[in-house]
């Protein structure tokens, strides 16, 4: 076959001998080309450096040698200590792959010099890097805010549109995942108090501990965790990619602004969904917990569902409600920030998402406890 | 006639009930320069991801270098690949690494080359593609969109190839930069005895490098030759791509029926 490997590839090869002044000679032969060198390149790297070495003007004939390339003619030149050698025979047709090499071979650029204070700015970049982004977030605050006046004088303007369909697609949509997540909760809290509670006697007493921990605490926090992996990413990449293929910037040119078609739908979306994905995750947790009462404790569901009101004032619903709205703006916020931060390359899309997850979760629970705080004396009987 | 260095027999693509190439030959020889043409869809891009064996026909059989894309080994294909490079239209640049890495990657690949002598072909497959030392360091997303196409052909230049594929090599820059483009191809092919196959619609590019001319039309090659033989083919695609008022003024005194 024409294009078969060794027909026209003969290993490269060089030989040692004597000039007829007595000096060195060397015979280099077969194809100095990429892919013949590329199996025996540590072989030859070590002989060329082996001839090379005190013998400055040793006769080379190339005139054997088949086929050359740059890699080829850049292996002999390094030998040679970057210039060429003093005495030298080589096809005609080989001459050029070396005019090349003629003017200095250009070396990358060195590393940044090393400075006393890197140390320093390094130990103070996070907290820089944190001051950085709560100027962003703010500064995105009070875009939203003012997209958020600009849409509450002119109704008409309202990306009701995208409203729905980012309430679909972060509230409906995540309604399995919570379901399951949420009744598991219920059961595994529910068999656990039970072992405790039957102990002292006090079984009736988990409608009350269900009740509180789950419609308090529980519900919007397990709902939110799960909607910021779920959404937050999603919200982040989507983002991200639209500011890589320039589609923000499209719609700026076009005069939409963004803000208010991008961030304002998806942060008011979030806050209508996450409150009723809070709402459906305390549901089922409850009857997660139903059910698992019934068979540990023989508290009948009859029984449990008549003492709820009873047990948990209704304050504490609106608490978790107000709580899940909360979150869902903040959840929003974040993803979007991160999303509009990211640079166009695959890396900074990757760092970008998990960034936008990690922050939101950390915000939601520190968030949390400052609710635990402040309403320290609402709710509780 | 010489031995053919692409041998496309008797090809078939079809998308669902959409056929693109019915019973498509085509023969690439050894040392030439060929331009695919055609309209928009008319599968230029999908054959050459077919010679590329990114996109597998539905019947026939494409042999590149002597290898068949369909009967051949893994390891006679693995071999082929790197005898061959493609520039990508948008130039495909790996974003998260250096320009000098991503030049640096498929000799990397090797395994068995030394860091300087990566790091002096590097150089020089940049310096030949006019790419200056302080700009190695540089990210892909900081280029402008003619020096990304310059250092995604240095990357397909890395490993010596023999075959060169290029996709719209100069669409998106502006015509002085095309010309350079054409005059930097032209070159290489010269020096380095460079096959090269290229899509594109440029006609400024197809009469400055290409030796031959294959235009895809009606799924098929319509017309195969040199610029001036393929211009006077009377099919109505190439009547209006060639002989209207753009492919008059590239053609100029290359055709006399044009130039009349």
């Amino acid at each position: 076959m024409e294009f078969s490997e060794a027909a026209d590839h003969p290993t490269p090869a060089l030989s040692i001998g004597r000039a007829p002044d007595g000096g060195p000679a060397v015979t280099v032969t077969g194809a100095w080309n990429l892919r013949a060198i590329q199996p025996v390149a540590g072989v030859l790297r070590d002989q060329l450096a082996a001839q090379a070495r005190g013998t400055r003007d040793a006769h080379w004939d190339l005139s054997g040698v088949t086929r050359m390339d740059h890699a080829g003619a850049l292996m002999l030149w390094r030998a040679w200590g970057r210039r060429r050698a003093m005495h030298l025979r080589l096809k005609a047709e080989h001459e050029n792959l070396f005019t090349h090499l003629q003017a200095d071979t250009p070396v990358p650029p060195a590393a940044v010099p090393w400075r006393w204070m890197a140390p320093m700015l390094a130990a103070t970049r996070p907290l820089m890097t944190l001051g950085a982004h709560i100027e962003d977030v703010i500064a995105l605050l009070g875009q939203v805010s003012l997209a958020l006046l600009e849409v509450l004088r002119h109704p008409s303007r309202m990306p009701w549109r995208e409203i729905s369909a980012n309430v679909y697609r972060t509230g409906a949509q995540a309604m399995g995942i919570t379901a399951l997540v949420g009744f598991l909760i219920g059961v595994v809290l529910s068999y656990l108090s039970a072992q405790q509670l039957k102990s002292f006697g006090a079984g009736i007493f988990i409608v009350n501990l269900l009740g509180i921990s789950i419609i308090r605490e529980l519900g919007p926090v397990l709902a939110a965790i799960l909607v910021a992996g779920r959404s937050g990413s999603a919200m982040t990449a989507q983002l991200g990619v639209m500011r890589v293929t320039d589609e923000i910037d499209a719609m700026s040119v076009m005069g939409i602004p963004y803000v208010l078609r991008l961030v304002l739908p998806r942060i008011v979306a979030l806050a209508i969904s996450l409150p009723l994905i809070v709402l459906w995750t305390n549901a089922i947790a409850l009857v997660g917990g139903m059910v698992s009462a019934r068979y540990e404790l023989d508290v009948s569901v009859a029984y449990f569902l008549s003492e709820l009101p009873n047990a948990v004032p209704v304050a504490n619903l609106w608490l978790g409600l107000a709580k899940g709205a909360v979150f869902g703006m903040l959840i929003a916020l974040l993803a979007c920030h991160f999303g509009l931060r990211i640079e166009p390359n695959t890396e900074s899309l990757g760092i970008g998402t998990t960034n936008s997850v990690v922050a939101a979760i950390t915000t939601v629970i520190l968030v949390d406890a400052i609710f635990a705080v402040l309403f320290s004396n609402v709710g509780v009987p | 006639m010489s031995e053919c260095i692409i041998d496309v027999r008797n090809v078939w693509t079809q998308f669902g009930t959409h056929v693109v190439h019915r019973d498509l030959n085509l023969c690439v020889r050894a040392g030439e320069v060929m331009s695919l043409v055609g309209g928009s869809g008319s599968g230029k891009s999908t054959l050459l991801r077919e010679i590329l064996g990114l996109e597998q026909p539905a019947r026939g059989e494409i042999t590149v270098l002597g290898v068949s894309l369909q009967q051949g080994t893994p390891e006679q294909l693995q071999q082929l690949r790197n005898r061959w490079g493609m520039l990508f239209q948008e130039g495909a640049m790996f974003s998260a690494l250096t320009v000098f890495e991503n030049v640096a990657l498929p000799l990397r690949e090797l395994k068995t080359l030394d860091d300087g002598l990566i790091r002096d072909l590097v150089m020089l497959k940049l310096k030949m593609v006019d790419i200056q030392p302080r700009d190695a360091s540089k990210m892909p997303s900081s280029l402008s969109g003619g020096m990304i196409k310059r250092v995604a052909l240095a990357r397909a230049l890395s490993l010596e190839p023999e075959l060169l594929f290029l996709d719209e090599p100069t669409a998106g820059l502006d015509p002085e930069r095309s010309e350079s483009f054409c005059r930097l191809i032209a070159n290489l092919k010269r020096e380095l005895g460079l096959t090269v196959v290229m899509v594109t619609h440029d006609l400024d590019t197809i009469v400055s490098i290409s030796d031959r001319v294959a235009v895809l039309a009606d799924q098929r090659i319509v017309a195969l030759g040199s610029v001036a033989e393929v211009a006077r083919h009377a099919h109505p695609f190439i009547v209006e791509y060639f002989q209207g008022e753009r492919g008059r003024r590239a053609l100029g005194g290359l055709n006399p029926l044009a130039a009349a």
